[in-house]
């Protein structure tokens, strides 16, 4: 908990009971979580229950082993809530047995959020050019192509890649797979 | 960010011993200090079982239902402070122990729960008794194992008992299927068990113990609001809080879960609080200038009306699950703890600060003003038997004995809380935050089973009872001579209140139509049966029950229509409690929504 609120002493400045607090911020916020975990059975299942179970958003969802000699996994969950639920959610997911650790992404000075999104899109002609045109801008590749489609493989912010599925809708999309966000820290330190 | 920080890493175990997966399980409950078990065998853990035959260091209570199991290994573990042991077999087996499990987890309440499970090639087949036991207690235990390799078995039944004991306390379940029994593994001892990324924080930051520090020795209001966090600690949490009471003088009320850690007979004790709390403690909550809550967790029978909960006082809370702070109410010193090491900090720096504490003569006198209303006071009767009555008798008649109480669910169990006293913790067994009826009759075969020689007593409901009653045969197989004080008011009780405060008087499938003979129904069992419908009969049955060495089953006629007050009803504020009598016009609309 070293996140709780700091204690107000008993010098009368502060306000006069935390019960004023508690209703004080109902504003939805958005946050990326990474979650560490023991790479065990079940433990995916255990930490989407706990969002379920008491009623959490999941706005996405990744998950993959990244230490195989730890079986440590590292799981990306973007998810929303007021400042109060936000403040559970973590302390929730530490409760779970096999979850090491939880990272606030979001409110890091040195978070990075990806994602990579492969698009398909089907049109001949001016179209088909205006795709490509507008897929260079983006710094989207092609990994197949047809003379009727192309499908882009696309990485960087949430908001780009909506940008860019936006952006092909007119121009024939077809289809799109999303990863969901994955997070990390800036500089040479981990976690 | 949050890190658990890592734990020192196991040692290096000498040569193991082999042997197979039930032998393994065996002895890692012998080795783990497991004296008795609550079990029912079934085809999935033949093996185990047959790894218990002919032993005698693990004393197996077979059960009658496998909910009975759960709940005496509840039962054992909350009088005993150790960790409760249940054994069932797949299928059934372990679909009728979620009950058990979801309670001992909203009770934090230490159990290793172990399930045979079909072997693991028939795993996803919908096999015979085959249920997904790990996914289905996924959400009620506090973890949950699948053992798919015998190698791991004896390692993950102490990682088990290292989990369900530490921290909060909670239900950990292990699932074994039938070959993992059969297959020869590896022994290992239990030292140098570790979870690295479970590692429970202890011991309080000493800036938290600081700033309550402060708040305590300027409070001119103070409540100690103490739960069964302080029970669940250990004794020592019991005698620190008396030590720190002691030190300061405040007041203490305590939640359901909570009674015993502080003696009922001190003067500064104001009862119970919540929703069938007393008067004094409820008004003490709300006008409190700093409260200390130890170990509760601010439910909603404790709250009423959040957002009118107790609105001019500064709060410290302390708990071992740091998710239990802020997530109800607000409050301004969070200290994550050991309820017993914080409390023993907290007096080490009120000591150190040498400070006067302010006169709380003004707050005792508001307090004894609130005390003057009598909350507990009813109207008693000559002619038939008060429930209240019965309470305060079967409390005047076993009070200076060895007693231990469970109850079941409902009126007779508010009643318990309100008119049996406690001066000792793990005397009082309840069920509080899943509130499951027929709790009470297998905790008190657990209690019975820890401890033989003491006076082990369910109060029941006629209702509550019904739900678990197969296993008074359980007792009179083992010999634990239980006694089940049944309030009976041919109602489910509570039931019956709420309709009567919430929905008009209409009185929608409450009453027993039909009931058991309890008396004959004992002897049919094996044991003894008591009935009793006269206030002047009522001390000479008591003993009656007392005396018999065997398990009794006392039916005791009480008045029907009694409600349980003084009560807040749902949606009310601490200080809108009612104390005379119901009326029906005490609900709002927004209040007969809620539970």
């Amino acid at each position: 908990m070293t996140d709780a609120p700091k204690p107000v002493g008993g010098n009368g400045n502060g306000p006069k009971s935390a019960y004023f607090l508690s209703h004080a911020d109902q504003a939805i916020e958005r946050r990326t979580l990474a979650v560490l975990v023991d790479n065990e059975p079940g433990v995916l299942a255990r930490v989407v229950g706990l969002f379920s179970g008491r009623g959490y958003n999941i706005d996405s969802l990744t998950v993959a082993e990244v230490d195989a000699s730890q079986h440590r996994s590292r799981i990306t969950i973007v998810t929303q809530g007021t400042a109060h639920i936000l403040e559970q959610i973590e302390a929730q997911l530490l409760r779970i047995v096999p979850v090491a650790e939880v990272i606030d992404i979001t409110n890091s000075k040195t978070g990075i959020e990806r994602e990579l999104a492969l698009v398909k899109v089907a049109g001949t002609g001016e179209k088909r050019v205006e795709a490509l045109r507008i897929a260079e801008i983006f710094r989207a590749h092609v990994i197949d192509t047809t003379n009727e489609s192309f499908i882009f493989e696309v990485t960087g912010a949430s908001e780009k890649l909506t940008q860019f599925v936006d952006l092909m809708r007119p121009l024939g999309l077809v289809e799109v797979s999303r990863t969901g966000v994955l997070s990390i820290k800036r500089g040479k330190e981990k976690g | 960010m949050t890190t658990k920080t890592k734990a020192k890493p196991a040692s290096e175990a000498t040569a193991p011993r082999m042997m197979t997966g039930a032998q393994i399980v065996v002895e890692a409950l012998r080795e783990q200090g497991v004296s008795v078990m609550f079990g029912y065998p079934g085809g999935a853990v033949l093996p185990i079982y047959d790894a218990l035959y002919g032993q005698d260091a693990i004393r197996h209570i077979l059960v009658r239902h496998e909910q009975g199991a759960g709940h005496a290994a509840e039962g054992y573990a909350r009088s005993t402070g150790k960790c409760g042991v249940a054994l069932v077999t797949s299928g059934p087996g372990a679909t009728n122990m979620v009950t058990p499990i979801t309670d001992a987890l909203m009770d934090s309440i230490p159990m290793v729960v172990i399930t045979g499970q079909v072997p693991t090639h028939l795993i996803g087949t919908d096999a015979f008794q085959e249920c997904d036991t790990t996914g289905i207690t996924r959400s009620c235990a506090k973890h949950n194992y699948l053992v798919t390799d015998v190698t791991q078995l004896a390692r993950i039944i102490h990682e088990a008992f290292y989990v369900a004991t530490t921290g909060r306390p909670g239900p950990v379940v292990i699932d074994i299927p039938k070959d993992i029994q059969f297959a020869t593994g590896p022994y290992i001892g239990k030292d140098g068990i570790f979870k690295p990324t479970y590692v429970p924080q202890r011991i309080p930051k000493t800036d938290a113990i600081k700033a309550a520090a402060e708040l305590m020795t300027k409070a001119w209001r103070p409540l100690f609001y103490t739960g069964g966090g302080v029970i669940n600690s250990g004794p020592r949490a019991s005698e620190k809080l008396r030590e720190l009471q002691e030190l300061t003088g405040f007041p203490v009320t305590s939640t359901l879960m909570g009674l015993g850690a502080f003696p009922a007979s001190h003067p500064d004790w104001l009862g119970m609080l919540g929703m069938h709390g007393s008067f004094e403690a409820n008004n003490a909550m709300h006008d409190c200038d700093l409260m200390i809550c130890v170990g509760a967790r601010f439910d909603d029978r404790v709250t009423g009306r959040i957002d009118a909960f107790s609105p001019k006082s500064r709060k410290i809370h302390i708990d071992i699950d740091a998710s239990s702070i802020n997530k109800i109410v607000r409050v301004d010193v969070p200290v994550v703890a050991d309820c017993a090491e914080a409390l023993d900090a907290l007096i080490t720096e009120i000591k150190a600060l040498k400070r006067k504490i302010p006169d709380l003569s003004a707050w005792r006198d508001q307090i004894d003003t609130w005390r003057a209303r009598r909350c507990f006071t009813y109207a008693n009767s000559a002619e038939v038997i008060k429930p209240q009555y019965a309470v305060e008798r079967l409390y005047a008649l076993t009070k200076d004995r060895n007693t231990y109480i469970t109850t079941e669910v409902g009126q007779h169990q508010m009643w318990a809380a309100q008119f049996y006293h406690f001066e000792e913790p793990n005397r009082w067994m309840t069920s509080g935050g899943l509130g499951t009826m027929g709790y009470g009759l297998p905790a008190a075969v657990g209690v019975q089973s820890a401890h033989p020689d003491a006076l082990v007593i369910d109060i029941a409901g006629e209702a509550s009872i019904q739900m678990m009653m197969q296993e008074l045969s359980t007792a009179v197989q083992h010999k634990l001579p239980v006694k089940v004080f049944i309030l009976n008011n041919e109602w489910m009780g509570m039931v019956r209140q709420w309709q009567e405060l919430l929905h008009g008087e209409r009185y929608s499938h409450s009453y027993s139509e039909s009931l058991p003979d309890f008396v004959m129904l004992a002897k049919a069992l094996g044991g003894h049966g008591i009935r009793c419908d006269k206030p002047e009969d009522l001390d000479a049955r008591i003993l009656e029950m007392i005396d018999h060495p065997g398990p009794v089953l006392f039916d005791c006629r009480v008045e029907r229509a009694e409600n349980c007050l003084p009560m807040i009803p749902s949606g009310s504020a601490h200080n809108q409690m009612i104390l005379g009598e119901i009326t029906g016009n005490e609900v709002g609309e927004a209040g007969r929504k809620l539970v």
